[in-house]
């Protein structure tokens, strides 16, 4: 079994974000560049399937230019034996798909991540699946191997489900899926460059959604302040001027 | 030319999510001189249906397929795209809940549309169609033009307001001749969560974070969440210590909520924390450290012990 | 010259921050105030390759280099100098020793196991009566023609009742004063062996300090390092090495310090504004970042001409001791941007005071690494 996992290059999650060129695009100056938090889970789980045997080889793949090649060196040093850059900026979320396709093909699950802590898009998972003409499932909070088929935690809106489904299968994975992403042993790191980076060039392909420009949400005003003593006035400012209760 | 509006049903029911997605196409209809078909799967009966003329629809397609009960995403993706070509869907709209995750990028795939997840208003504009939605996890806005014909949105919950008017709908029963091949997923077990408020549905959310000092001091939460028909979460440090589940955790690696009214009981409010509740329409911060940065993003806040403000909340909430 | 570290240097250093912010900041109070061992910490920071870091592969080390080290050293010791002393130790006294002046046998026998952090050691060569002054060892190691029978005491030995494995000095020929030490490798559960109480430590609390005392131990002529009289100048060349990493501690200690004391200076008000943006404690901060930035400097020079096989014994005695007088001072600022929150064990900085005091004192005082600056700045 071959497990592809998909990794988004995104901004440190503490990073204060701000625009530049009147708002039309994000201001990367200083930024600290690391793996998505779920595509980073995935990792960790795809680890733990492999070291629970029956997985040949772990594959991560991104879209993106050469900068982006150290958070894949991360996920090799963290421990998947090969990694895929597709030699292109990433664009929309189709875009990206599409350029994932190309490399996908021959995977028997592939994992991704159920968003980018950046432009939340929730979408490039759904629509490999869709291009592959793969199975999926999303909001996948734990999976394991069960010979040809994998047994799949779930959540609905509602509760969870434990499925049963054949491959290939995209799983898009989200808190749950492993308890703490793995921080890469010395060997690892040692071992990351030694590691095969496959740079393929990207296919043609147009985005389909363009961001036009940002806003940052308008200042809160102050917080009220209630005494200890005298918590009750809290319930009734709720009910009474915020209107809440 | 329609608007399409994908409303998933709970034991037959719908919600109050289900009537703001209507709400939301319905406006996007007048705008754009269309008018909504609402596409509901499973067994709905039709008094249930017709609730979503109350909020627009003017003609809801049912589709009574027990084999979509899986939620095969790949049957039920195909099944919507099928609807929207047959309706001749400019615009398909999807609740951004798990199954409209799931779902709307294959759509979107399906009909060669252009997608956006997560919006949190109507269109700004309709030509070019631009949509204003979350990024940075609740830390900024983007306007997000579809440069394609169809365009997918799946829209945040608690973003669009009820509107009500007088219509009717015809309901026409729908087939998507669905092939037995498209089912590869088996439901071995459904755990419901029931008797307790689910948090993406809940108006108000009350949580606790480390300050709660252990597992064992979740009863006056409860009892507070209980009176306020609200629904329970929790910060990162409190899920993964395991004092709760972590299908409670809010924040930027959990959930991400919206509700009217969050508590937050004992949480200092990490930048992480806070892209997850930020959208809350009012946060109310219960702290003992003054300098936490929760009342940096709270409207109401008070400075003290926990244990000693829950007791006085929950009288106070009792003689309302 | 280049600043610029290589990806897998800083690779290293988000590991070792991780690590620290991740899981040692859980139990970090605790451990300090019940004085409690890291055990399961050490455990995992074995796994992750942070025990013998330098060591090459074969020996069951990482293969890093210094300046790795250094950068790992100062993100640990943010957090919890006490876990860092305990790597400082097995790091850079333990397996440098043994890696440089060993022969293979004993490297194979005892740095293995040392380097990939199954076991740790300690290096046994402070006595009640010799601290600084280690020229005169009062612990005796008699040959026996087939083996030695130590005999004396050793006095704040850190690891002492964790490690399995120590390296003890011991005099062999008295006559010959520090000319006659012998360096030993001795197991620590060798008959004759055995601990004082577990000392209360003003900081570094988790770190287990013991005094350890030897009733004619038999050590095996085999387990002697390097030839008959080279313990004096062994312990010297594996301090000076060893500076590097308490510096770096130091370090640690003084921007987790600064860090600390830069988020409270943002969050809490006074007057209306908030800390930072009253000039008295701005201008604090900006003398805290230079100097630790200075600290830094000195760290990484003497990491690089260690990693280039030059001579360190100046560059790591003006690192160590900057390090450690700085991380005091700046620890102590720390402290009074908190006021009487910075008093408060809950807010991390007494602590780090509290351990930065050790810094000045342990592997070769401040004063002491003034005497082998002055010597050098004196030299004709």
């Amino acid at each position: 079994m071959k497990i592809l996992v998909l990794i988004s290059n995104v901004p440190d999650t503490t990073t204060k974000v701000r625009f530049t060129g009147d708002n039309t695009s994000f201001d990367d100056a200083g930024v600290q560049w690391i793996i998505n938090p779920w595509d980073e889970l995935a990792l960790t789980r795809a680890m733990e399937l492999k070291e629970a045997g029956g997985v040949d080889k772990i594959t991560v793949a991104n879209v993106g230019e050469k900068t982006t090649e150290p958070t894949l060196r991360k996920a090799l040093a963290v421990g998947a034996d090969d990694a895929i850059r597709v030699d292109v900026p990433a664009r929309d979320a189709y875009f990206v798909a599409r350029q994932l396709a190309e490399v996908a093909k021959d995977y028997d699950l592939i994992l991704a991540g159920i968003e980018a802590s950046d432009y939340n898009g929730n979408a490039v998972g759904g629509m490999l699946a869709e291009m592959l003409d793969f199975n999926s499932v999303s909001a996948v909070s734990g999976i394991s191997i069960d010979g040809d088929k994998f047994t799949v935690n779930r959540e609905i809106d509602g509760g969870s489900q434990l499925l049963s489904i054949t491959g290939p299968l995209v799983a898009i994975v989200q808190k749950g899926i492993a308890k703490e992403p793995r921080i890469p042993a010395m060997r690892g790191i040692m071992m990351a460059r030694k590691k095969p980076l496959n740079v393929v060039a990207a296919v043609d392909a147009h985005e389909k959604t363009s961001y036009v420009n940002y806003e940052l949400p308008a200042p809160k005003a102050a917080c009220k302040m209630v005494d200890e003593e005298n918590a009750k006035e809290l319930i009734t400012l709720l009910h009474e001027e915020a209107k809440v209760l | 030319m329609s608007i399409l509006v994908y409303t998933e049903n709970w034991d037959g029911k719908f919600k109050k999510l289900s009537f703001e997605l209507v709400s939301y196409a319905a406006a996007i209809a007048k705008e754009m001189d269309s008018s909504v078909t609402a596409l509901s799967v499973g067994e709905v009966a039709d008094d249930e249906l017709n609730k979503l003329a109350n909020y627009g629809a003017s003609k809801v397609l049912k589709l009574e397929d027990n084999r979509f009960g899986s939620l095969d995403n790949k049957a039920l993706s195909k099944a919507i795209a099928a609807a929207a070509n047959k309706e001749g869907a400019k615009v398909v709209v999807f609740a951004h809940d798990n199954l409209g995750k799931a779902l709307a990028p294959r759509v979107s795939v399906k009909l060669d549309a252009g997608l956006v997840s997560g919006a949190t208003a109507l269109p700004s504009s309709f030509d070019p169609f631009v949509i204003k939605k979350k990024v940075f996890t609740g830390k900024a806005f983007a306007n997000v033009q579809i440069n394609a014909d169809i365009k997918v949105v799946t829209l945040s919950q608690n973003s669009f307001e009820l509107a009500e008017t007088a219509g009717t709908a015809t309901i026409e029963a729908f087939d998507a001749a669905a092939d037995d091949a498209d089912f590869n997923t088996v439901v071995n077990e459904t755990n419901k969560i029931t008797g307790k408020v689910l948090l993406n549905d809940a108006e108000i959310v009350v949580s606790g974070g480390r300050g709660m000092k252990s597992g064992d001091n979740w009863g006056g939460l409860e009892e507070l969440a209980d009176l306020l028909g609200a629904g329970m979460a929790c910060s990162r440090p409190v899920s993964d210590e395991g004092w709760r589940s972590h299908t409670e955790h809010v924040g930027q690696t959990g959930k991400i909520i919206a509700p009217n009214l969050y508590f937050a009981f004992g949480i200092s409010g990490a930048i992480q924390h806070l892209g997850g509740v930020s959208s809350s329409k009012v946060i109310v911060a219960i702290n003992k450290d003054p300098e936490a940065p929760i009342f940096e993003a709270a409207d109401y806040g008070i400075v003290g012990d926990v244990f000693k403000v829950l007791p006085q909340l929950i009288d106070a909430v009792k003689a309302m | 010259m280049d600043f610029e570290f290589s990806e897998e240097q800083l690779m290293i250093q988000q590991a070792a921050r991780d690590y620290a912010q991740r899981e040692l900041i859980q139990d970090v109070l605790e451990r300090d105030e019940k004085a409690v061992f890291p055990e399961k910490h050490i455990k995992n920071l074995a796994e992750l390759g942070f025990m013998g870091m330098m060591v090459d592969p074969e020996y069951g080390g990482s293969g890093m280099d210094t300046v790795s080290y250094v950068l790992a050293m100062e993100e640990i010791s943010k957090i919890d100098a006490a876990t860092s002393v305990i790597m400082s130790i097995n790091n850079s006294l333990v397996c440098f020793g043994l890696d440089k002046f060993g022969n293979d046998e004993q490297k194979k026998k005892y740095l293995t196991p040392l380097a990939s952090g199954e076991i740790i050691g300690a290096f046994l060569l402070s006595e009640p009566e010799a601290g600084s002054d280690a020229t005169h060892q009062h612990t005796t190691a008699e040959d026996k023609g087939d083996y030695y029978l130590l005999n004396g005491t050793k006095n704040w030995i850190s690891n002492a009742n964790s490690a399995s494995t120590y390296i003890v000095m011991a005099q062999t020929h008295p006559e010959k004063k520090h000319r006659g030490i012998n360096a030993f490798i001795i197991e620590k559960n060798t008959p004759g062996i055995s601990l004082g109480p577990h000392e209360d430590k003003m900081g570094m609390r988790s770190s287990d300090t013991h005094s350890v005392m030897f009733s004619d131990v038999k050590v095996p002529k085999e387990n002697r390092i390097g030839a008959d009289g080279f313990g004096f100048k062994f312990a010297m060349m594996v301090l000076e090495a060893g500076r590097i990493g308490i510096a770096s501690q130091a370090l640690g200690i003084a921007s987790g310090a600064l860090e600390r004391a830069t988020a409270y200076a943002k969050e809490r008000k006074a007057f209306g504004t908030e800390l930072a943006n009253h000039q008295a404690i701005a201008f604090k901060l900006a003398d805290m970042a230079v100097k630790i930035e200075n600290a830094r400097n000195l760290c990484l020079k003497a990491a690089w001409l260690k990693d280039n096989n030059k001579p360190i014994t100046v560059a790591s005695a003006m690192a160590k001791q900057y390090a450690a007088d700085m991380a005091m001072e700046v620890t102590t600022e720390a402290v009074q941007i908190h006021g009487g929150y910075g008093y408060v064990k809950e807010y991390h900085v007494e602590r780090l005071m509290r351990e930065a005091k050790l810094t000045q004192i342990y592997e070769g005082t401040s004063e002491i690494q003034k005497i082998v600056i002055s010597r050098d700045v004196l030299k004709d």
